[in-house]
C-alpha cells in the first residue's frame, strides 16, 4: 500500500546507542521502540495514558511512550528497561523487584521500574509517600503495590550502601 | 568436614524462578512476538447490543488492497465454550448479536492502518432486537428469548434445601434479612489479551501463542472451531500479564486469530485494545444477594436462608457453575446444619461474565459476614467472639459434605485480634474512624474438573540426563502467581537438591504433559503432588542406581542431595556419578508423577450439581480493616489491612504474601471503587481511567499473617494462597465503616454519593425523631 502520511527523520539515542530513522509523524514512541527497535520489554497496557505500562526515560524523565510522537524525540536521549542491567547482572530496582517480589506477573514491571528509576533520580532517599507519589501514574493489578515500595526501598538502601547512583 | 545436608526450600521465601526476565524485560508476553511478515488482525464488532443479523457485506473490505483475509460467522459454525453442556457461543455471531461489542467478522491485514480502513469499509445491516441490560428486564414476562433454547432467559435455575429452615428459623431467637447488590466487575489484568497464530498450509499445522490460563482448553476449542485434528495443533503459553479468572476459558480472541490465519494463510497478531479487553470481559458478574440468618441468643447460627441472582451477560460461559458455587460454598466457614438456596443465572444483552478470582463466592460472603456483623451489634456481642461461637470442627464434613480436614480460621481471628489492637479499637477509635472484621474461605483446586476424561488431575514428567541437571516439564500455566517456582521448589525438596538444578519448560502442548489450567487454586495442591510424586520416582530410580554402585540394599542408601552413600563412615557418591549410573543401559530418563482427589472430596450428591464446591481442602481468610470517612465528602479511606491466611503451609512464604496481599487488595477494589457501567449495552466504564482500579494513593499498608494448620492431603500440608482472602476485605470494609459512621453501606461500592446519602438519610431521621 502508498502510504501518504508525513515522515520525519529521526534522530535519537536509545540505550546509549544513536538511532537515525524516518518515521511516520504518527508513529508513537512506544511502537517505535517495540516495533522498530525491537525492544519489546516497554509493554502497552492500555488505549493511551491509562496504566504506566508503557514508561520510558526521555531525557531522564519518566515518559508515557504511548503518549509520545516518536517525531517529537529528535536528539533526545530515551532509556528503556533493556538498557538497566549493569554488566548483564539486575541493576538494585531490578533485584529489589526480584528478590521482594514486586514483580508477580511482570507486565507492569518495565514501566514501574523506569519509573521508580526516574524518581530515584531525582530522589535517591525517597520516603514510603515519595515512592507512592512518585509511581502514582503506575498501576499494578497483581501486587497491591506493598511489595513495589518494598522493591523500591530495597533499591535505594542498596544504593547508599555501595555508594552508586541509580543509573550507574 | 562439613556435615553434608540436603538442601532444603520448602518453607524458605523464594524469589520467582522466572523473575530475572520479568524485571529485566526479557520476558515475552503474547504481544511480543514480532515475526516478519506477520500480518495484523483486528475485529469488526457489533454497534448493538442484541439484533438479528440480515447481511454482513465484506466485499469492498476483501477488495482493499493489503487485505489478506477476512472471517466472519460463515466461517465457523462450531459453538465453542468451557462446559461441555453450555456450548452456544461462536467465535463470531452468526444468527444474532447478543451483546454490544460482539465480534462479526475479523479481518488480517499488511498493517494496522490497512486493517483499520477494511473495518470501515464492511457494512452490517441488522434488524435491532429488544435489549436487557439487567437482569429484571431480561426475565420479564414480555420479554424475547435471547436463546431459543433457554426459555425466559434462565441459563440457569439452582435449588436446594438441606436440614430443615424454616423450623430452625423459627427456633431462632433473633432473624435478618438484607438484599445486597455487587455490581458487575472486571479482572483488569494489566495485559490486554493477545494471540499470534501461525498457519503452516503446507502441512495444515496450527500454531498459537495466547494470553491464556488454560492453553488446554484452548487446544481443545481450536480444534474444534476449526475442524482441525488436535494433532495438528499446537498451543504454548507465553509469559501472562496476569488473569484472575478472565482467561480461565478459551476466549474468542485466539479463536479469531487462528481462523483469520488459516484464511490468509499466513502467520496473524491479534492484540485487543484495553477497551475491547474489557468488551471480552468475564469477570464477576452483577449478583444480587438476599441474605436471612437465624441465630440462638448465644450467638449460635440456626440457619440461611438465601437467594442469588447473577447477571449473565448474552452467553453461558461458566455461567452454571458460577451460580453452583454461590450456593454451595456458603458452607465450609462456620457450623450450621440448615440452609436453603435459590440462585438464577440470567441472560441479558452484557457482555457474558467468567470466573473472576473468588469465583462465585464473593457476593454471598459479602453478604453473609455483613449481616452477622449486624446480628452481632444487636446481640451487643462482639463480632469475633461471635464467629468464634460458629466454628467447625475438623475434621469434618459440612452439611452439603464438603470435605474439611484442616481449618485454621481461629488461629486466623486470634492473630488478627491481636495485630490489630482489635481490643482497643473497637467503638473506641472516635468519630468518622472505625474497624471492621470478616472471615472468607476458598477451595484448593476443584475436585472435578469440568472436562472429565479420566486422566490423573494433575502430571508432572522430570526428565534427567548425561549433564545431571532435571528437567521439569509441566503443563501448569505460569500467569505470575508463582505456580512454576512453587513446583520447582516440591521437586527440589524430595530430591534435596538446590533449585538451580532444575530448569523447567511449561505450557507448550508438543512438550509438556496435559494440564487443565490456572484455575480454582489448583495448581499448589494438585500440581504440587504431582510433582512430589515424581520426584519421589525419581528418587527411587537414583537410589537403586547407587544401590548398584555401592553394593548395597537400596533401603541402605542415604540421600543427602548431592551425596548417596552407603552408611554415614562412607564417602558416597556424587549426584553426577548416580546419574551416570541411572543411565547406564536406559539412557536418559523421564519419569512421571501423577495426582488424583478422592471421591470423599467430590461434594454432595443432595441436589444436581451438588459437585461444584467440592475440593480437597479450604483454605481461610480473617482481616481487620480500619478505615477512616472524610465528613465533608463522605470519601472511604483504608488506614490499614490485618490480614491472616491459613494456607496450610507456606511453601513460598514471600509468594504466599504477596498473593494475600494482591487478593486484599483486589478485594478492596470492588468494595470502594470498582463498577463496570453500560449506558444502552454500550460500556462506558471501558478503560483504566473510567473503571477505577486503586492506584498507589488510595491502597493501604497489608499486613499478613500466616496460619499453617497442615493439610492431610496437601502437598507438605498446603492449600491455596491466593484467592481466599480477597472475598472477606469487601465485608471488613462495610463493618468498618458502619463502626465508624454508624450507617451500613449495603450497595456496592461504597463511593462517597452513595455513603454520603447514607450519612444524610441517618442524620435527617435523628433531627425528625428529635422533633
Ligand atoms: S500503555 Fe498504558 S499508559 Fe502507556
Ligand atoms: S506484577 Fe502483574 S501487574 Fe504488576
Amino acid at each position: 500500500m502508498s502510504k501518504k502520511n508525513h515522515k520525519t527523520l529521526l534522530h535519537c539515542t536509545v540505550n546509549g546507542r544513536e538511532h537515525d530513522d524516518v518515521v511516520d509523524d504518527n508513529t508513537l514512541l512506544v511502537d517505535y521502540l517495540r516495533e522498530s527497535l525491537g525492544l519489546t520489554g516497554t509493554k502497552i497496557g492500555c488505549d493511551g495514558g491509562e496504566c504506566g505500562c508503557c514508561t520510558v526515560l526521555v531525557d531522564g524523565q519518566p515518559r508515557h511512550a504511548c503518549l509520545t510522537l516518536a517525531a517529537t524525540c529528535t536528539d533526545k536521549d530515551i532509556v528503556t528497561i533493556e538498557a538497566l542491567e549493569v554488566q548483564g547482572r539486575l541493576s538494585a530496582l531490578q533485584r529489589g523487584f526480584h528478590e521482594k517480589l514486586g514483580a508477580q506477573c511482570g507486565f507492569c514491571t518495565p514501566g514501574m521500574i523506569m519509573a521508580a528509576e526516574g524518581l530515584l533520580r531525582e530522589n535517591p532517599d525517597p520516603s514510603e509517600e515519595d515512592i507512592r507519589q512518585g509511581l502514582a501514574a503506575n498501576i499494578c493489578r497483581c501486587t497491591g503495590y506493598v511489595k513495589i515500595i518494598e522493591s523500591v526501598q530495597y533499591a535505594a538502601a542498596e544504593l547508599k550502601r555501595t555508594g552508586k547512583e541509580v543509573a550507574a | 568436614m562439613n556435615e553434608i545436608k540436603p538442601t532444603r526450600t520448602i518453607g524458605v521465601p523464594q524469589p520467582l524462578v522466572d523473575g530475572p526476565e520479568k524485571v529485566s524485560g526479557k520476558a515475552l508476553y503474547s504481544a511480543d512476538f514480532l515475526p516478519n511478515n506477520c500480518l495484523v488482525g483486528r475485529i469488526f464488532r457489533s454497534p448493538v447490543a442484541h439484533a438479528e443479523i440480515i447481511r454482513l457485506d465484506i466485499s469492498a473490505a476483501e477488495a482493499l488492497p493489503g487485505v489478506r483475509g477476512i472471517i466472519t460467522g460463515e466461517d465457523c459454525d462450531e459453538p465453542y465454550g468451557v462446559l461441555p453442556i453450555a456450548r452456544f457461543e461462536y467465535p463470531m455471531a452468526r444468527d444474532k448479536v447478543r451483546y454490544r461489542g460482539e465480534p462479526l467478522a475479523c479481518v488480517a491485514a499488511v498493517d494496522v492502518e490497512t486493517a483499520q480502513k477494511a473495518l470501515d469499509l464492511i457494512k452490517f445491516e441488522y434488524r435491532e432486537l429488544p435489549a436487557y441490560f439487567t437482569s429484571s428486564d431480561a426475565m420479564s414476562e414480555d420479554a424475547i428469548d435471547l436463546h431459543d433454547h433457554r426459555p425466559g432467559n434462565i441459563e440457569r435455575e439452582v435449588d436446594y434445601e438441606i436440614g430443615d429452615v424454616d423450623s430452625a428459623l423459627k427456633d431462632a431467637d433473633m432473624v435478618l434479612e438484607e438484599t445486597y447488590n455487587c455490581p458487575e466487575i472486571c479482572q483488569v489484568q494489566t495485559e490486554p489479551h493477545a494471540a499470534i497464530a501461525e498457519y503452516d498450509a503446507e502441512r495444515d499445522y496450527m500454531t498459537v501463542r495466547a494470553s491464556t490460563q488454560v492453553p488446554f482448553y484452548v487446544h481443545i476449542m481450536l480444534a474444534k472451531t476449526l475442524k482441525m485434528d488436535q494433532s495438528q495443533i499446537r498451543v504454548i503459553k507465553p509469559h501472562i500479564g496476569g488473569g484472575f479468572g478472565c482467561r480461565t476459558e478459551c476466549l474468542n480472541v485466539e479463536l479469531m486469530c487462528a481462523l483469520v490465519a488459516r484464511k490468509a494463510k499466513g502467520t496473524v497478531r491479534l492484540v485487543v485494545s484495553r477497551e475491547e479487553t474489557f468488551i471480552t470481559h468475564r469477570g464477576r458478574p452483577e449478583t444480587d444477594v438476599k441474605m436471612k440468618i437465624g441465630v440462638k441468643k448465644d450467638g449460635t447460627i440456626t440457619a440461611v436462608d438465601f437467594q442469588v441472582i447473577q447477571r449473565g451477560g448474552g452467553y453461558s460461559g461458566y455461567g452454571v457453575v458460577t451460580i453452583l458455587y454461590a450456593g454451595s460454598l456458603v458452607f465450609g466457614v462456620y457450623n450450621f446444619e440448615n440452609a436453603r438456596y435459590k440462585g438464577l443465572r440470567v441472560l441479558t444483552n452484557t457482555p457474558p461474565p467468567g470466573a473472576m478470582r473468588g469465583h462465585g463466592t464473593v457476593g454471598v460472603r459479602y453478604a453473609f459476614e455483613a449481616l452477622i456483623d449486624e446480628i452481632s451489634h444487636r446481640l451487643k456481642m462482639d463480632p469475633i467472639e461471635f464467629r468464634r461461637r460458629n466454628f467447625l470442627s475438623a475434621p469434618t464434613f459440612t452439611a452439603n459434605d464438603l470435605m474439611i480436614n484442616s481449618y485454621g480460621l481461629p488461629e486466623c481471628l486470634d492473630w488478627v485480634e491481636k495485630e490489630s489492637d482489635w481490643k482497643t479499637k473497637k467503638g473506641n477509635l472516635g468519630p468518622y474512624r472505625g474497624i471492621g472484621v470478616a472471615a472468607s474461605h476458598y477451595l484448593s483446586g476443584a475436585s472435578k474438573s469440568v472436562n472429565w476424561t479420566g486422566e490423573p488431575h494433575a502430571t508432572i514428567h522430570l526428565k534427567l540426563d548425561w549433564d545431571a541437571s532435571i528437567t521439569l516439564l509441566t503443563g501448569a500455566p505460569e500467569i505470575g502467581q508463582g505456580s512454576t517456582t512453587v513446583i520447582t521448589q516440591c521437586v527440589a525438596e524430595v530430591l534435596g537438591l538446590d533449585m538451580t538444578r532444575i530448569q523447567s519448560v511449561t505450557s507448550d502442548s508438543k512438550v509438556t504433559p496435559k494440564d487443565n489450567g490456572a484455575y480454582s487454586s489448583r495448581i499448589t495442591f494438585m500440581v504440587g503432588n504431582a510433582a512430589i510424586n515424581a520426584a519421589n520416582n525419581l528418587k527411587q530410580v537414583l537410589i537403586e542406581a547407587a544401590a548398584r554402585k555401592l553394593d548395597c540394599k537400596p533401603e541402605d542408601v542415604e540421600c543427602l542431595g548431592e551425596v548417596y552413600r552407603a552408611a554415614s563412615q562412607d564417602e558416597g557418591m556424587t549426584f553426577e556419578e548416580v546419574v551416570l549410573a541411572a543411565l547406564e543401559g536406559s539412557g536418559t530418563i523421564t519419569v512421571k508423577g501423577n495426582y488424583d482427589t478422592i471421591p470423599e472430596s467430590h461434594g454432595t450428591k443432595k441436589y444436581r450439581g451438588g459437585a461444584i464446591g467440592g475440593s480437597m481442602a479450604y483454605a481461610y481468610s480473617a482481616q481487620v480493616v480500619e478505615v477512616t470517612v472524610d465528613p465533608e465528602t463522605a470519601q472511604v479511606t483504608v488506614d490499614k489491612v490485618w490480614v491472616a491466611q491459613d494456607v496450610g503451609k507456606a511453601l513460598n512464604p514471600l509468594s504466599c504474601e504477596g498473593q494475600i496481599q494482591g487478593s486484599v487488595w483486589m478485594g478492596m477494589g470492588q468494595a470502594i471503587s470498582e463498577e463496570t457501567v453500560y449506558h444502552k449495552g454500550l460500556g462506558i466504564s471501558g478503560s483504566m481511567l473510567d473503571y477505577r482500579v486503586p492506584s498507589f494513593i488510595e491502597s493501604p499498608p497489608i499486613e499478613v499473617g500466616i496460619i499453617e494448620s497442615i493439610d492431610p492431603h496437601g502437598p507438605f500440608g498446603a492449600k491455596e494462597a491466593g484467592e481466599t482472602s480477597l472475598s472477606s476485605f469487601i465485608p471488613a470494609l462495610t463493618n468498618a465503616v458502619a463502626d465508624a459512621v454508624g450507617v451500613r453501606p449495603i450497595d456496592l461500592p461504597v463511593t462517597p454519593d452513595k455513603l454520603m446519602e447514607l450519612i444524610e438519610k441517618r442524620e435527617s431521621g435523628q433531627k425528625a425523631a428529635i422533633k
